[in-house]
């Protein structure tokens, strides 16, 4: 284990980058990822089986739910009840009670704070350990830390829009509002973002489609992987002050003639 | 009897089915899924005992990939 876990809800994780499922050529692309990018948690959907079909290929073939730890989500639920019901099943299916609630609203895709605040409350009493996607409102995110959140996770820019980090002061802002772990959410465009929002002391990243619409997923992978690690190294280290004029890396003294 | 599905009607399925038996009698493995019985999930640990009444709404749901 680590020296320096990501711990959720009492549990401890070596990697602090969660990968999405989504988008992906197929699954067997998916677990290449997953290898690829050290990730030990997986966020998944849940979604009907298609009856008449049982021999189609599924996700838990080809990433298994005893090697990887899955995140269920809430996407396509617009009420605390739908999520509730959806997130009732995802635990009977895998026996997870870790969890992503998201619940998003049509204006792109924007998560709907007031309905998210109080669908977590309605899993919290239902014994979820809920990990929360939201905007990046210091403030809401005190809220929903407040109701039971076990991680808080902001959007560095709408879903899938691959806009990067667009608010870094407010993921700031959010960092020092609440204690218990923040992970920046979606919005993601490469590797450096991902690097930048670990410097700025988020204890994790998420990320789907950066990876998965990548030309190469599999290589994009590898490169958060490393940028994950180099953003908390670097946080941990400590940056240097800024200064507004040059400072001489070389002794000028002893110089020959 | 007559069952809702997924949101599908089906009308020419045997009298008498538990869940394990709708399982088995579509072919889909009880670990890979989770189902809702009328609203309420149904504990795998249930789904032989559990025995379908005609009209029930169920709903079958697996896990795909997503974000």
């Amino acid at each position: 284990m680590s020296a320096d876990p990501l711990v959720i809800a009492g549990r401890r994780f070596n990697s602090r980058l969660i990968i999405g499922t989504g988008k992906f050529a197929d699954y067997q692309q998916n677990a290449d990822a997953l290898d690829a990018s050290g990730a030990e948690i997986v966020t998944v959907a849940v979604r009907r089986v298609n009856l008449s079909n049982p021999d189609e290929p599924m996700l838990v073939d080809y990433l298994k739910p005893d090697q990887v730890t899955y995140l269920p989500n809430t996407a396509g639920c617009y009420t605390g009840q739908d999520a509730v019901r959806t997130l009732r099943l995802a635990r009977e299916a895998g026996g997870w009670n870790l969890v992503k609630l998201e619940v998003l609203s049509d204006v792109h895709l924007y998560p709907d704070m007031a309905e998210t605040l109080s669908s977590l409350k309605l899993l919290v009493a239902d014994g979820f350990d809920v990990m929360v996607y939201c905007t990046d409102d210091p403030v809401y995110c005190q809220k929903l830390q407040d109701a039971g959140a076990a991680a808080i996770m902001p959007l560095a820019a709408p879903i899938g829009s691959g806009l990067g980090l667009l608010n870094p002061t407010n993921i700031q802002l959010v960092r020092q509002a609440v204690n218990v772990p923040v992970l920046v959410d979606a919005g993601l465009g490469t590797a450096s973002e991902a690097a930048a929002a670990m410097e700025l002391g988020c204890d994790g990243i998420i990320a789907n489609t950066a990876i998965a619409g990548a030309k190469d997923p599999i290589r994009m992978a590898r490169a958060f992987r490393h940028a994950v690690i180099a953003g908390r190294e670097a946080f941990l280290a400590g940056r240097i002050e800024r200064k507004a004029y040059a400072v001489a890396s070389s002794p000028m003294t002893g110089l020959i003639d | 009897m007559h069952l809702i599905i997924n949101g599908e009607d089906h009308d020419d399925l045997p009298e008498g089915l538990s869940v394990a038996g709708l399982l088995a009698h579509f072919g889909w493995p009880e670990r890979k899924i989770a189902v809702e019985r009328n609203r309420e999930v149904v504990p795998k640990s249930a789904y032989a005992k559990t025995v379908l009444a005609n009209h029930d709404q169920l709903e079958i749901i697996h896990f795909i990939g997503g974000g």
